[in-house]
């Protein structure tokens, strides 16, 4: 008999494209309801300011203007604050974060009334006739100062200093005082905004006659927002229907639950008719979350030969004006993770969250593990210069050994398996290593204006978020389990409802591949339901590389116990006991005769008429599975970026670009070197253009597309992806994920080149952005030029700032 | 309100509309062609690049009162009876989108750029995507598919 095609493993072509191709994209922005009206925020133009009086009377007047509402008259909306989930001590300080604000704004952009119009353009020109009464204080941005609590962002909670972390320490401490060496470096990880291409939206109607709410919106996560946000808008949670359609992009920024969403809902509840909000893009800088905003001080411990020993880290992370859903917990995750891929015998980790009178953070791709990469392969190479070794030397020495099985790491948790100096070297090889150095060397003789650097990042990332009872110990609010079902039905196609949510991972191909091999069909056979929690109400959603780990293991686990239902019909049907099948490809076949056979949709066929089952058979063949997974997955690699730097400018051109990770068992080859390209640009635009800037007064600066750098193709070079293979032990499809190595790994492999470039002239630090002005500034610096003096803060010298406040 | 008739994607449509309406509200709003997106409001991400009489422009930029009388092409127009325009094709086959919300633009960006140049270098579809952001694919496989479409654009002349 023929076997059907495979597909898992294979660049099967998306079948999310064809619609998007055609302009037929489903997103929240496109979509409308009889009766809408528009909802515009008024939002605080000051960081810090108390809010007096609210004179609504000019908005309320003007043309199309449905309602004005202040902070006090939706008061009685609230079932509670905005959600937060994750108190990650016992004595954390929780800001209270309403949504809109009533006594005073705490961030540029901080909401204190609505206005809610027929048209869009009405809805924007009314929220500019709201006058309120502004009485602006003294604003705090900077992280050290604000731990001093001169401005108090929080009068309730008394300081700024919120929550105080650590992971408690691993292995021998002594060696931080013993080593050989010792190299203390201090970073800054500055402020990024995470400009998914579509902005923020939501839509919110009411069926009034059922007491229910659906909410359309722009969100990774509809099932977290369902729970939470029925919290927040008193509604039940079998009330509330939360669809995200089509989502254009998120990288962390839609894994979360805004004001925006709380308040269509209750407009649409108070004004019985449909409410839509878009968000503008100068309102998503200031409204939507910002990433990183960290200051870490670090020390690497080595012998003299330069094998690393261990690493201490102490890290100030700006929690802004309030907490998101996850804020604290985001330092949190990267915590995990300063051992890097190396086989150390020390490891400290601890964080100090402080609140500022800036946006909101919260997670943005990668989530802590790529501020804690930056760090280590920061460190590793300024520990590399300190004792005059090649780079990648003191990588290959310190690498962990090869592991297959799961294994204890010093910081506590269990590695999946692992295989870094695979990565390692291939990537070298990949990169032509020994060659670049040897074309550097010549760069340099020659005192070419045009300098030649080599950075290497190896990493290791916390992935397949999350075994259900270690986020219980760790605090946090939900589970870290997905769930799927799927139904094969009788015109021989396959239902798959499924509770991860993906914007832009191509999930609904992938999860596709994954069913055609176990039910013989092809992905065009399997409709893949998503991101609607009436449609597909049990789930966890998408974040932290979890979907293929977590979603489809919960996938493949349904396929399971779809083909041991379908084996029992089988038996029955061809007059066999179970034992004498054998099932290949979507069919099952007695042995010895392969002629004698039932494909699973010819035995769904019969499970749907039920005409003739088994005594005790359900009718109808389908399956649902809950997986949740024993361990993380942890995903790892080494990148090498290849730069050159015009001395004269300070200007960066990356050259080449070499990536290769190790995301265990591949599905989708295509996908998966998409998602490390995407991921890689953005660990470059971190790396070279990308800041978040505000003034003292708290300002930001960098306000628009404008003046936030997002790289354009012409920035960015190709990129040569390879891979390695580790099937990991979590889960049985052997997959880790992906979505975020790219991001984690690349921007220290980019500012490590930046300063290999220019090492030789005795540049040792250039923070991020490695802007021409920074690079230029470092080089004057360094040779004694006129340009700069060190006054940017970081550098290598002197001994660690403690962390203020908390850090004890 | 102001009166206008813009020929989109072929076809004679009108509309009344307020004068500071953009071109890109026009044919989303009024015409519900919804496939042009909006991602900034300063002009920067191209996201809503269409044709104005075969040349790309940023129809945030553009009141619908300037198309008045023009001819306007659309992502909704690209394909011809049915079938794929060759860079729909090329991006589906080289991976060229991920959550599809830059696609629009950069497709209309590409088509009027090798109409512009059929036969472009790497480094020249780079410099020619200056206008249009994308978040998801680093680039790599949108200049892929624009490279790949030319290809198959020169042979089919050919």
């Amino acid at each position: 008999m023929a076997v059907a095609e495979r597909y898992v493993g294979k660049p099967v072509l998306r079948k999310e494209d064809p619609e998007m191709l055609a302009g037929q994209a489903r997103f929240t922005e496109n979509l409308s309801a009889p009766g809408m009206v528009w909802m515009s925020v008024v939002r605080s133009p000051f960081a810090h300011a108390r809010v007096g009086a609210i004179d609504t009377s000019a908005a309320e007047g003007m043309d199309g203007v449905v309602a004005v509402f202040t902070a006090a008259d939706l008061e009685s909306e609230w079932g509670g604050p905005l959600p937060f989930v994750w108190p990650i001590t016992e004595d954390i300080k929780v800001p209270v974060h309403w949504p809109l604000t009533k006594d005073k704004a705490r961030f540029q952009g901080d909401g204190v009334a609505v206005v809610v119009a027929e048209t869009r353009g009405q809805a924007e020109d009314a929220a500019e006739a709201v006058k309120v009464d502004w009485e602006p204080l003294d604003a705090v941005l900077d992280l050290e100062e604000a731990a001093k609590d001169g401005v108090v962002v929080h009068e309730d909670l008394g300081t700024n200093v919120v929550v105080h972390w650590s992971h408690g320490g691993g292995g021998d401490q002594s060696l931080f005082d013993t080593a050989d060496v010792i190299v203390k470096e201090r970073y800054l990880g500055p402020r990024l905004i995470p400009n998914a291409i579509e902005p923020r939206a939501c839509l919110a109607q009411s069926v009034p006659a059922m007491g229910e709410f659906t909410l359309i919106t722009t969100t990774q996560i509809p099932h977290i927002a369902r729970v939470t946000l029925g919290g927040t808008c008193n509604i039940p949670e079998s009330k509330l229907r939360i669809i995200a359609p089509d989502v254009g992009g998120g990288f962390g920024s839609k894994l979360n639950v805004y004001a925006e969403e709380a308040l269509v809902l209750a407009l649409a509840r108070r004004l019985q008719r449909p409410v839509k909000w878009v968000e503008t893009r100068s309102e998503n800088y200031l409204a939507t979350i910002h990433g990183r905003g960290v200051l870490h001080d670090v020390e690497v411990a080595a012998t003299n030969e330069g094998k690393i020993l261990g690493f201490r880290v102490k890290e100030l992370a700006d929690m802004g004006a309030y907490y998101q859903l996850l804020t604290p917990g985001i330092p949190e995750l990267g915590g995990w993770v300063y051992m890097g891929p190396y086989d150390v015998q020390a490891y400290w980790y601890e964080f100090t969250g402080i609140v500022t009178n800036a946006t909101p953070t919260d997670a943005y791709r990668g989530a802590g593990r790529p501020e804690a990469t930056y760090v280590l392969e920061r460190a590793v190479d300024a520990l590399a210069r300190r004792i005059g070794k090649d780079p990648a030397e003191v990588r290959r020495m310190s690498l962990m050994a090869p592991f297959a099985e799961a294994k204890t790491s010093i910081m506590g948790l269990n590695l999946d398996s692992g295989n870094y100096p695979a990565a390692f070297e291939r990537a070298l090889e990949l990169a032509g290593y020994e060659e670049l150095r040897k074309e550097q060397r010549a760069r340099r003789e020659s005192g070419d204006g045009r300098q030649l650097g080599i950075g290497i990042s190896s990493y290791i990332e916390m992935c397949g978020l999350a075994p259900s009872n270690i986020l219980g110990a760790l605090r946090y609010a939900a589970g870290g389990w997905d769930a799927c079902a799927v139904q094969c039905l009788p015109d021989g196609k396959v239902v798959l409802k499924i509770g991860t949510s993906p914007h832009g991972q191509g999930h609904v191909t992938t999860w596709a591949q994954i069913a055609s091999d176990t039910l013989g069909v092809t992905p065009d056979d399997v409709e893949v339901l998503h991101g609607d929690t009436s449609v597909a109400p049990l789930g966890m959603d998408t974040y932290g590389s979890r979907s293929v780990s977590v979603g489809a293991t919960a996938l493949h686990l349904a396929l399971e116990k779809i083909k041991d239902k379908a084996r029992v019909l089988a038996a029955h049907e061809l007059e066999v006991a179970e034992d004498d099948l054998e099932f290949e490809a979507g069919s099952f076949h007695v042995k010895g005769a392969p002629d004698r056979a039932r494909t699973i949709m010819d035995l769904a066929v019969s499970a749907w008429h039920a005409h003739a089952l088994p005594a005790g058979f359900e009718p109808n063949l389908e399956a649902t599975a809950v997986w949740d997974p024993p361990n993380f997955t942890w995903p790892a690699g080494t990148h090498v970026c290849i730069v050159e730097v015009d001395t004269e400018t300070g200007a960066t051109d990356i050259q080449r670009y070499v990536a290769v990770d190790d995301c265990g068992v591949v599905i989708n080859p295509m996908i998966v070197d998409g998602q490390v390209h995407g991921g890689v640009a953005q660990g470059i635009a971190e790396a070279l253009f990308e800041e978040a800037r505000y003034d003292e007064q708290g300002n930001l600066m960098t306000s628009s597309m404008t003046q936030y750098l997002i790289p354009a193709a012409s920035e960015m070079p190709s990129f040569e992806l390879d891979r390695t293979e580790t099937p990991s032990t979590t889960n049985p499809l052997g997959v880790k994920g992906i979505g975020e190595a790219g991001t984690i790994a690349s921007p220290p492999a980019v500012v490590n080149a930046v300063i290999d470039a220019v090492s030789h002239l005795g540049v040792t630090h250039i923070d991020k952005p490695a802007s021409p002005e920074r690079v230029w500034k470092a080089i004057q610096a360094a040779t004694g030029g006129s340009g700069g003096s060190r006054s940017e803060r970081g550098g290598a010298s002197g001994s660690p700032p403690r962390a203020s406040g908390g850090a004890s | 309100m102001t009166h206008v008739s813009v020929t989109v994607n072929g076809e004679l449509r009108e509309a009344d509309v307020e004068p500071r309406t953009l071109l890109v509200y026009f044919l989303r709003e009024s015409l519900g062609l919804t496939g042009t997106n909006v991602g900034c409001d300063t002009t920067s991400c191209g996201a809503c690049t269409v044709h104005l009489d075969g040349e790309s422009v940023k129809s945030c930029n553009v009141l619908a009162v300037q198309a008045d009388g023009r001819e306007v092409g659309t992502i909704e127009g690209m394909a011809s009876n049915g079938e794929m325009h060759p860079l729909q094709d090329a991006f589906h086959r080289n991976h060229g989108l991920q959550c599809g919300y830059c696609t629009p633009g950069m497709l209309m960006a590409a088509a009027s750029y090798l109409k512009e140049n059929p036969d472009p270098t790497e480094e020249q579809v780079r410099e020619s995507l200056e206008g249009n952001l994308c978040r998801c694919t680093g680039y790599h496989n949108i200049v892929k598919s624009i490279l790949d479409a030319a290809s198959q654009m020169s042979g089919a002349r050919a």
